[in-house]
């Protein structure tokens, strides 16, 4: 039984057949990527898993609950975190501020009024943040504003958004996608490094395949919406179905 | 049943002034995606420019007239218009009746000129910056206009008539078979809503037939792609605007009869306005029409005495009911399209 | 201190300074001298500068924090005045009960309207809010009047019950006070040619800005006030963060309103009289107005763009040719002439030109108004100094 259920997910959008009986299981405690050609449905799949859209049969259970028909607040309140494709972070904050918020969100949940009391008075929650920032090696640019940080370290500081968390499952939507070599290879680094750190559970969507064999332990591949094979990334290198979904497409 | 169509009818010309007036508004917003919270002022504007033309066509020079003699006995001063001097008295008082007409020929070239210089001078600045940025100068500029007016203009309304040939009433009450005085119906506002209906029909065909129009659509649709054919979307957009603030503007001049102009109707009929556009639907030309004539006819209905009763004060309030019921429960309004100005 | 940081501190001793001084500092010109027009020390104006910083400090707290455009704030304006001339008319001439009421009254009433017009965001939400505060401004005028005194407004009477007080006597003038104390004393000061005016109300009102300003204060520094700027700045990522933005909006809406409410309660206070115009859409843009001029989502920006607002509104209103001829007597008579054609339309009657075109130079050349134009200001010198000291260290900016 894994931490994330999928079990027969549909979702059309008019006639097209977004999802079709899509199931996967996410086990916990390891990387689990999320393969496809374009247009395999795996953005669509992302979406219903954090709420965003909600399927037109099957359940999502997380840890025992349904996630379905919930909130994306709530659904991060129990424990799932987001990376987007293109990082979306706080840029009008400052990089201290930007961990602050979700330190404060898992400790007080999703609304508190705490209006009188000042930031500064709350010396574990700074230090919870000043901690995580370390680990991405942002200590010293936590006073800049978000929008002026280069790409690479806006990855690295939505990530810290995420980890300071603690997710119980950490969702990532093509972490690499229009980064340059050098950032792939140090946001690859940094992933493995957190995972082998904080032992997070991650569910990986990923188009590179370097990013994808060098980070998953299981690998599911979609193609036109529904499951093709779901294995370690070894077997599914050699597997003749996935070369024809999708290697073979890259080889052309 | 008279009661009705007598209420209908009354509706339709405010709904004529709301549909014209939101139809500006909603080109902008589609073409532009800009607030444009001075729309108002260019309303208040068509309607001076009638006041200006019905002024200047009796602006007189004095002449001594031999044959009549004050009190005192002295050759009486008389004022004489100018186009009396030049085109004979009879046609100088038909023209002079006829101003508020005559004032479309000049309205049309002075509010497009008016619009081209609000878009290039003011508002192309303001496309990248947040609505907030947009609603808050053009704001300010509503602002600015209606004082400008008001220091020229003063800020009593100021009386300016329909053509003789229009100030009586038609009994509809008799054409359609039920009692005489039943339905009285002035006739400039039969005539305006029959302009509001021919602008209206201009401005969709416009867009529907020609090219240009179709390219416009085809830009309100999707921004990004048009200008990526290598069509000059903004220099249509601009023509946009200018076409906007003229109708605007007809629909100011056309009203002056029915409502004496004032430095602030523009604000008055904005807000009104923008509750329209929202009813409507951010964003649909058909919507904004098809609400204004909607809310013309309901805030007439609400008007009814036997409503009062049941209702007090529901004639003031029943636009802006409306409005909040829809925006709640029909967040697009009534036709409106996904994804307009919903960030 | 207080629980402020340093900085914050200081510019809370400034504004305390201020406001307590302001008798003396308003009125820097003698009695009689030509300059005096410009004195802004008399106790109405003092009252209006503090009174319109608290509902400033309140809509930004709204605006300038979470962004979102409110368009009818008038409205809580309006219904906390006539709160408190119903607490004058039921129970006493005691602004405590007064004041208390509006606050409460012009809070719930943001609750009802600020719980509608979140569901929606951006521009929807500002013509949303535009439209309660016409459709109280209509009501109001129309079928409330046996609340709000329709057009004539709404005052103590010589009929009311005043639970308290007992009613009136014949000839007698309802005056606000505070256990006793009229908010009309005012005791005069006078130093050599200049004289000085220290207004009861004035105090009241001060120190209740004073406190508005110190919670605005507390407010932008706290969690809360994070998350209504996290609000602005990202709304996507606020929710994937496990934070709900409706109740953190909601709340900024209806504190916002209290504010509101509260200087509707002190306007009150000061002349015991509330109007629907109060209300009026325009009184809604004027507050946006003071904020955006100051500088929006600043700690102080609001209350100098009140300030600005309101003395310029009373200086420039009272302008008329004479004061111009005056000003430009000593030029030839030709340019003396055409100056006073240019400038005559801008002042006296003509204020709201020059707020208008204000408005729109602030928006287009200065968004982060007075306050960003003061350290734009202040970033040329330090740039010009350490450009002096290149040798010297540098100091990474903090």
């Amino acid at each position: 039984m894994g931490i994330l259920e999928v079990k027969g997910i549909n979702k059309r959008f008019g006639g097209l057949q977004a999802l079709g009986d899509v199931n996967l299981s996410v086990a916990e405690n390891t990387v689990h990527a999320i393969i496809g050609p374009n247009g395999a449905g795996k953005s669509t799949l992302l979406n219903v898993l954090v709420g965003k859209l909600i399927p037109d049969s099957g359940s999502v259970m997380f840890d025992g609950q349904s996630v379905l028909g919930r909130k994306p607040h709530e659904i991060n309140q129990m424990g799932i975190s987001r990376v987007f494709q293109t990082p979306e972070i706080f840029s009008d904050l400052s990089v201290f501020e930007n961990v602050l918020i979700p330190c404060f969100a898992k400790r007080d949940g999703s609304f508190r009024m705490h209006a009188i009391e000042s930031v500064f008075s709350e010396k574990a929650i700074h230090q919870q943040a000043e901690e995580i920032l370390a680990d991405v090696n942002m200590l010293e640019k936590r006073h800049m504003i978000a929008s002026s940080l280069s790409r690479g370290d806006k990855r690295r500081l939505e990530m810290a958004m995420c980890l300071v968390q603690d997710p119980r499952l950490l969702l990532l939507d093509e972490p690499t996608a229009g980064m340059a070599r050098a950032d792939t290879e140090n946001t690859i680094n940094l992933l493995k490094e957190i995972r082998t750190k904080r032992g997070i559970t991650m569910a990986i969507i990923e188009h590179d395949m370097n990013v994808v064999f060098s980070l998953a332990e299981r690998i599911t591949v979609l193609a036109q919406g529904t499951p093709l094979v779901e294995d370690t990334p070894d077997n599914i290198k050699g597997h003749p179905k996935v070369r024809e979904a999708y290697l073979g497409e890259a080889q052309v | 049943m008279d009661q009705i169509i007598l209420q209908i009818l009354n509706g339709l010309d405010k709904g004529s002034a709301y549909a014209l007036i939101a139809l500006g508004l909603t080109l902008i917003f589609g073409t532009l995606g800009v607030v444009n919270f001075a729309h108002g002022a260019l309303f208040m504007m068509g309607s001076f420019v009638a006041v200006t033309v019905s002024k200047l066509l009796t602006l007189s020079h004095k002449v001594v007239d031999e044959t009549r003699t004050d009190f005192l006995g002295n050759p009486l001063q008389v004022d004489v218009p100018y186009i009396y001097d030049w085109f004979g008295e009879a046609a100088g008082n038909v023209m002079i009746d006829w101003a508020v007409p005559i004032s479309i020929l000049f309205a049309i070239p002075i509010m497009i000129g008016i619009g081209f210089a609000m878009e290039r001078g003011l508002i192309k600045h303001f496309y990248k910056r947040p609505h907030a940025d947009q609603i808050l100068v053009t704001f300010g500029l509503a602002i600015v206009l209606q004082e400008v007016i008001k220091y020229f203009y003063g800020a009593n309304p100021i009386p300016t008539p329909a053509p003789e040939a229009f100030t009586g009433s038609f009994d509809f009450g008799v054409a359609f078979g039920f009692d005489p005085n039943a339905i009285i119906y002035p006739y400039w506002r039969l005539v305006y809503f029959f302009f509001s209906v021919v602008v209206i029909g201009a401005v969709f065909a416009f867009l529907q037939f020609t090219t240009f129009g179709m390219v416009v659509r085809a830009g309100m649709a999707d921004r990004e792609t048009v200008g990526l054919l290598g069509i000059d979307i903004d220099k249509r957009f601009t023509i946009m605007f200018g076409i906007a603030a003229a109708v605007a503007g007809l629909a100011g001049v056309m009203y002056t009869p029915i409502l004496s102009p004032n430095y602030h109707m523009g604000m008055d009929f904005l807000v009104l306005s923008f509750v329209v556009v929202v009813v409507g639907g951010m964003g649909s030309l058909p919507g904004a029409v098809l609400a204004g004539f909607l809310l013309g006819v309901l805030e007439s209905f609400a008007s009814m005495p036997w409503v009062i009763d049941i209702a007090p004060g529901i004639n003031q309030i029943i636009i802006y009911l409306v409005a909040i019921i829809i925006l709640l429960t029909r967040p697009r309004g009534l036709m409106g399209r996904k994804g307009v100005m919903e960030d | 201190m207080l629980g402020l940081e340093k900085k914050d501190f200081r510019l809370m001793l400034i504004v305390v300074v201020l406001t307590l001084l302001a008798p003396f500092i308003l009125n820097p010109f003698p009695e009689g001298s030509e300059l005096a027009q410009f004195n802004a020390g008399y106790p109405d104006l003092m009252q209006r500068f503090v009174i319109f910083g608290i509902l400033a400090i309140g809509f930004n707290i709204l605006f300038g924090l979470t962004g979102y455009l409110s368009f009818g704030h008038a409205a809580f304006l309006g219904v906390g005045s006539y709160a408190a001339v119903w607490m004058f008319k039921l129970l006493s001439m005691n602004i405590v009960p007064a004041i208390l009421l509006s606050v409460v009254i012009a809070g719930l009433f943001s609750l009802v309207i600020g719980f509608v017009s979140l569901r929606r965001s951006g521009i929807y939400f500002s013509i949303l809010t535009l439209a309660f505060a016409q459709m109280s401004y209509a009501l109001a005028y129309s079928v409330l009047t046996p609340l709000t005194g329709g057009e004539t407004g709404l005052q103590p009477k010589a009929s009311d019950v005043r639970l308290f007080d007992g009613a009136l006597e014949a000839g007698e003038n309802a005056t606000p006070s505070l256990f006793g104390l009229a908010m009309r004393d005012t005791y005069e000061m006078s130093v050599g040619s200049w004289v000085f005016t220290f207004n009861f109300g004035y105090y009241v009102a001060a120190v209740m800005m004073i406190l508005a300003f110190y919670i605005s204060i507390r407010i932008f520094r706290s969690p809360f006030g994070m998350m209504l700027r996290a609000i602005k700045s990202n709304q996507t990522r606020m929710s994937y963060t496990g934070l709900n933005s409706k109740p953190y909006t909601l709340a900024a809406f209806v504190i916002s309103g209290m504010y509101a409410g509260l200087a509707g309660g002190l306007l009150v206070a000061m002349d015991p009289q509330a109007g629907a115009e109060r209300m009026f859409w325009t009184a809604s843009g004027e507050i946006v107005l003071m904020t955006i001029l100051g500088g929006a989502g600043t700690l102080i920006g609001p209350v100098l763009g009140a300030g600005f607002i309101k003395y310029f509104e009373n200086i420039v209103s009272k302008i008329n040719k004479a004061t111009l001829e005056q000003w430009f007597y000593w030029m030839p008579d030709g340019i003396e002439d055409v100056m006073i054609a240019i400038v005559y339309p801008f002042v006296g009657k003509g204020w709201h030109l020059t707020l208008g075109l204000l408005f729109m130079l602030v928006v287009i050349f200065l968004p982060g108004g007075l306050v960003q134009g003061g350290q734009k200001i202040a970033a040329i010198f330090r740039r010009k100094k350490s450009s002096d000291a290149k040798d010297g260290a540098t100091t990474p900016a903090e």
